[in-house]
């Protein structure tokens, strides 16, 4: 019903285009250059108005009456929810709509029938509400478009200034989302330190979400605060990024210094691609290969020199981890190696060094700030990467530092708490979003870091 | 000056720059300049060998999936077995168990019965019920039908699951006996050592016994196939042995004759197929009635427990759906953003602090992207979990940097003069950046826009926090029903245990790879067909 609404207005607006048209060109009798706008100015113009607000107010309404409804049927239904936790609530929502609207419903009863039949009347008066108010709006918008339409009206500043808003828009949208992120993270991770101590969790030793103890009837009992600590989990993190960091760091390095200083146009003309390849290639493959091949392969190693390697360890995660970061160091280092000027390499070369020692001590200094701040970055990417991890790496939080056996790691305990039909309300989940924002300040602060290390120390040449 | 430094140079052999030190020294320095040449050769290559070992590991193993054995049956397809009124009803799956219950009729037992039907996958079935729906004809006779082997006995025929050794023929041998257990003579005692070298178990009084733990003899017969269990050397030369009846001899053996020995070198204990099986694939493969296909169910079937049926097409048609909503939100969005900021906006405030996001945005953790998902659009916004509206949301705001930065830099790279023409003869700053700028700019956007599709979609992390990992068989008809996607579909299969999937996952990751390939391919033909120097 909705739909043929909108793809009424949508084409209202296509009529209202040529209707605007014509309707500018016939206003000054075919003399378009007596015109202030283009007739097709005059088109878009009339388009807008027409069609606009009422796609606006279909879409105000698309987004806000869900929970419109929800309210008046939690109201109508006071007496028989009281009893209901946050949960239950949102399941008994849940079936009600399935019932009214269709979908599976989990366990129908008579309290959902007829919440189903409020929903459904609900939705009925709400569809008639907004396809008049959309009629109201595209009628009133024609007609005042179209009695706008003269020779000397400025329908290209309304279009253009329209346009510009619309630009404005969407350029805020960067800024919303990171407001978004932002306020989930933080709104879920209050309601979570509201139960388990932020000392706990930032301090704790002792990490098994799993064995929380939450109450029957959904509200949260006592919860052992003593489960949450993070550090097991910062302390695998920081494992795997460690062993990632000691593959990818020197050969993405060394591929970098040897592609631009060494590297003939042929070769380059092939390596580059394979490096770009390495860097395509979706997470969730590495995790395969992690799982499949090298944590085996490091298993048999392992066995045959007589260590006990565990199936799961930091080393296979961490060392695919490492050969996924490779490209990623090697493109970055390679823009700030070549960024240092050719003339400190000729001077060099004129003292007498070779091309070594010229990399060595003088390309490699002045480039220093930028390999740094490369190196943050993959640092950053490590962390938060979190498919190879979630294949390869353990569940349980083991705190070690011994690479052959099986750590786990913050992105791994997120997709591990809020994977399955959980209910959005424990301390569990809201647990994985006190995590997320830990892993979010990390990987801010490595980039801000990084950013911070390049405009300091970077050397101005020219 | 010159003369006397050039004349004493050679003659003095302990020179700064010219003595055996020096050239000790030099020829050091040069080693070390090798060494470091080859050191980034050598990175280079290793980055090159992990590439190389990735994708042969993967190809290697993806390539059995795209071929699926299939057996061909006799199915009485009469009025008693199949209602012509409503054929629906029939069992479908009991008809096919009969009609291979047909090519084997010494099997009787409940348990090898069970064992028999368990060669053909469960959706044999509806395999056989789609054929009917679509040829009603059929019905009323009895036809060959080709049904899907099970997982198992599929990979067994592909060579996966058991090691065959070399059949050998043996001349003279005696079969006495009746019922499941029957004496064997043998001319010679050579079957002895062969039988000590599978790992037979040395028993009482220099007996041989070959268990589940060794490799299996199955010796061809009369027709029939017997598994040795037993050897034991005689005094007189030759040996003697026990054996199970797997498959019943067609003649009884009084005087000796030749037989076949077939060894399966994996133990049975090892392996996923018991040698009665091994025997009556081996049987159904001599007869010819074993076809190898091109495994058309796994590119149109949707997801399924069971690995023979399992496919691909729900996923690919989830992944198109999601990358529709992603490109749908995220193209225009993301151009309108670039063009704001690189052709309207002053240097303020507000600008720089819009960039300084949009470049943190291109460095938050996707699974961060995830947990938005999560919390605003299912939990705030209400809308449905595991819908490819919901995952292209998230991945449109994941790939928003990436076409935003690369859109920038294509609209940078228009040179003023352009806009400046523009502006000259009149047109107003819109219409020189929409009917001038970006149409040059466009080729470069496009390519970054394929570039940000490409991440998005191989990406899976977010899509796992907003529930499109679920297991949904139905091939997704919308954008809000279920779904899931291509990335997420090889993490499900990765995870299951039985083996047939660790091909199906390979296979998915290269067709996920092809169309990343494809996707690049056209980002890179854009890129050098129009791209332009000014």
């Amino acid at each position: 019903m909705v739909n043929y609404l909108v793809l009424l207005m949508v084409a209202l607006a296509v009529a209202a285009y040529f209707v605007g048209r014509s309707r500018a060109v016939a206003s000054v009798g075919g003399e378009v250059s007596r015109l202030h706008s283009l007739p097709g100015q005059h088109g878009l113009f009339l388009a807008m108005i027409a069609a606009g607000p009422a796609l606006l107010a279909v879409l105000i309404w698309r987004i806000a009456t869900p929970g419109i409804e929800d309210s008046i049927v939690q109201a109508r239904f006071a007496a028989e929810l009281a009893e209901f936790g946050v949960p239950q609530l949102q399941a008994f929502l849940r079936d009600a709509r399935a019932i009214a609207f269709g979908g599976i419903v989990s366990f129908p009863d008579e309290t959902k029938e007829a919440a189903a039949v409020v929903f459904r009347s609900l939705h009925q008066t709400s569809i008639g509400l907004i396809t008049a108010l959309a009629l109201i709006l595209a009628a009133g918008g024609s007609l005042f478009g179209y009695s706008r339409i003269a020779p000397a009206y400025r329908a290209r500043h309304v279009v253009e200034r329209v346009v510009k808003w619309f630009l404005i828009l969407c350029s805020m949208i960067a800024i919303l989302t990171t407001i978004g992120i932002v306020l989930s993270l933080i709104f879920e991770s209050i309601l979570f330190f509201s139960e388990i101590p932020i000392f706990n969790f930032l301090f704790g030793l002792h990490w098994s979400p799993q064995s929380a103890f939450t109450g029957a009837g959904g509200e949260v009992g006592d919860v052992n605060t003593e489960i949450f600590g993070a550090v097991p989990l910062l302390a695998g993190t920081l494992l795997i990024t460690f062993i990632a960091m000691l593959i990818a760091a020197p050969v993405g390095l060394m591929a970098a210094i040897y592609l631009s200083d060494y590297a003939t146009q042929r070769v380059r003309a092939v390596a580059k691609p394979v490096l770009e390849i390495l860097a395509g290639i979706p997470t969730v493959v590495y995790g395969f290969f992690a799982a499949l091949t090298v944590a085996p392969f490091f298993r048999g190693v392992g066995e045959s020199i007589g260590l006990d390697v565990a199936s799961e360890s930091a080393l296979a995660a961490g060392v695919v981890m490492g050969i996924m970061i490779i490209p990623f160091v090697s493109s970055l280092s390679d823009d700030v190696i070549n960024a240092v000027p050719q003339s400190l390499r000729d001077g060099s070369a004129g003292l007498g060094a070779t091309r070594s020692e010229t990399i060595r001590r003088v390309v490699l200094p002045a480039a220093l700030p930028g390999i740094v701040s490369a190196l943050l970055l993959a640092v950053s990417r490590a962390v938060g990467e979190t498919m190879i991890v979630v294949m390869a790496a353990g569940l349980a939080a083991n705190l070690t530092f011994n690479p052959l056996e099986a750590v786990t790691t913050v992105t791994v305990q997120i997709v591990t708490l809020l994977v399955g039909d959980q209910e959005f309300d424990s301390a569990k989940t809201r647990a994985a979003f006190a995590l997320g924002l830990l892993l979010f300040v990390i990987t801010l602060a490595l980039n801000v870091i990084a950013l911070r290390v390049v405009q300091k120390y970077r050397e101005q040449y020219d | 000056m010159t003369d006397t430094t050039l004349s004493t140079g050679p003659a003095s052999p302990d020179g700064l720059h010219t003595g055996d030190a020096a050239k000790m020294r030099l020829r050091a320095r040069y080693a070390a300049e090798a060494r470091f040449k080859w050191l980034g050769a050598g990175a280079v290559a290793l980055a090159g060998f992990f590439l190389l070992l990735l994708l042969s590991t993967i190809v290697t193993k993806a390539l059995p999936a795209f071929q699926q054995h299939y057996v061909m049956l006799e199915v009485d397809l009469s009025a008693d077995k199949i209602d012509p009124a409503d054929p629906r009803a029939a069992n479908f799956l009991g008809l096919v168990h009969d009609g291979l219950g047909n090519e084997f009729p010494q099997v009787s037992g409940r348990q090898e019965r069970r064992l028999l039907r368990g060669l053909v996958s469960t959706g044999a079935g509806v395999v056989l019920r789609e054929e009917i729906e679509a040829d009603p004809a059929m019905l009323g006779g009895t036809h060959r039908i080709a049904v899907p082997l099970d997982d198992f006995a599929d990979l067994y025929l592909k060579g996966l699951l058991a090691k065959s050794g070399p059949s050998q023929r043996i001349a003279d041998v005696r079969v006495s006996g009746a019922g499941d257990e029957v004496a064997l003579g043998f001319a010679d005692d050579a079957i002895m050592a062969m039988a000590r070298g599978a790992g037979a178990v040395e028993g009482e009084g220099g007996g041989l016994r070959l268990t589940s733990g060794s490799q299996s003899f199955l010796l061809r017969i009369a027709g029939g196939t017997v598994k040795i269990t037993e050897l034991s050397s005689r005094e007189a030369g030759g040996a003697v042995g026990k054996g199970t009846v797997l498959e019943l001899l067609e003649r009884s053996v009084e005087t000796p004759a030749d037989a076949t020995l077939r060894t399966i070198e994996t133990a049975e204990a090892d392996r996923k197929i018991t040698d009665r099986e091994i025997v009556w694939l081996d049987r159904l493969a001599g007869a010819g009635k074993i076809e190898n296909r091109w495994n058309t169910l796994f590119f149109f079937t949707g997801a399924s427990r069971e690995p023979e049926l399992a496919g691909i097409w729900g996923a690919v048609v989830g992944s198109a759906l999601t990358m529709v909503v992603t490109l749908a939100l995220s193209f225009p969005i993301g151009v309108a953003a670039a063009i704001y900021l690189e052709e309207f906006a002053t240097r303020n405030r507000l600008t720089n602090l819009i960039e300084v996001n949009i470049n943190n945005l291109a460095a938050v953790p996707s699974i961060v992207f995830g947990l938005l998902g999560l919390a605003v659009f299912l939990n705030w916004f209400s809308l449905p979990r595991s819908a490819p509206l919901v995952g292209g949301m998230v991945l449109a705001l994941m790939t928003l940097p990436t076409i935003i930065i690369a859109a920038r830099a294509a609209l940078r790279a228009v040179p003023p003069s352009i806009r400046e023409a523009a502006l000259g003869i009149g047109a107003s700053k819109v219409q020189t950046v929409f009917h001038h700028v970006l149409p040059l700019a466009m080729p470069g956007i496009m390519t970054g826009t394929i570039i940000g599709m490409a991440q998005a979609l191989g990406e899976t992390a977010p899509l796992l926090m907003i529930g499109m990992v679920a297991f949904i068989v139905d091939i997704p008809g919308g954008f809000t029903d279920a779904a899931t996607v291509l990335p997420v579909q090889i993490f499900m299969w990765a995870d299951f245990p039985e083996p047939a999937f660790q091909q199906k996952t390979s296979a998915a990751i290269l067709i996920l790879l092809g169309f990343l390939v494809i996707m690049n391919a056209i980002a890179v033909v854009l890129r050098k067909r129009f791209e332009r120097r000014w």
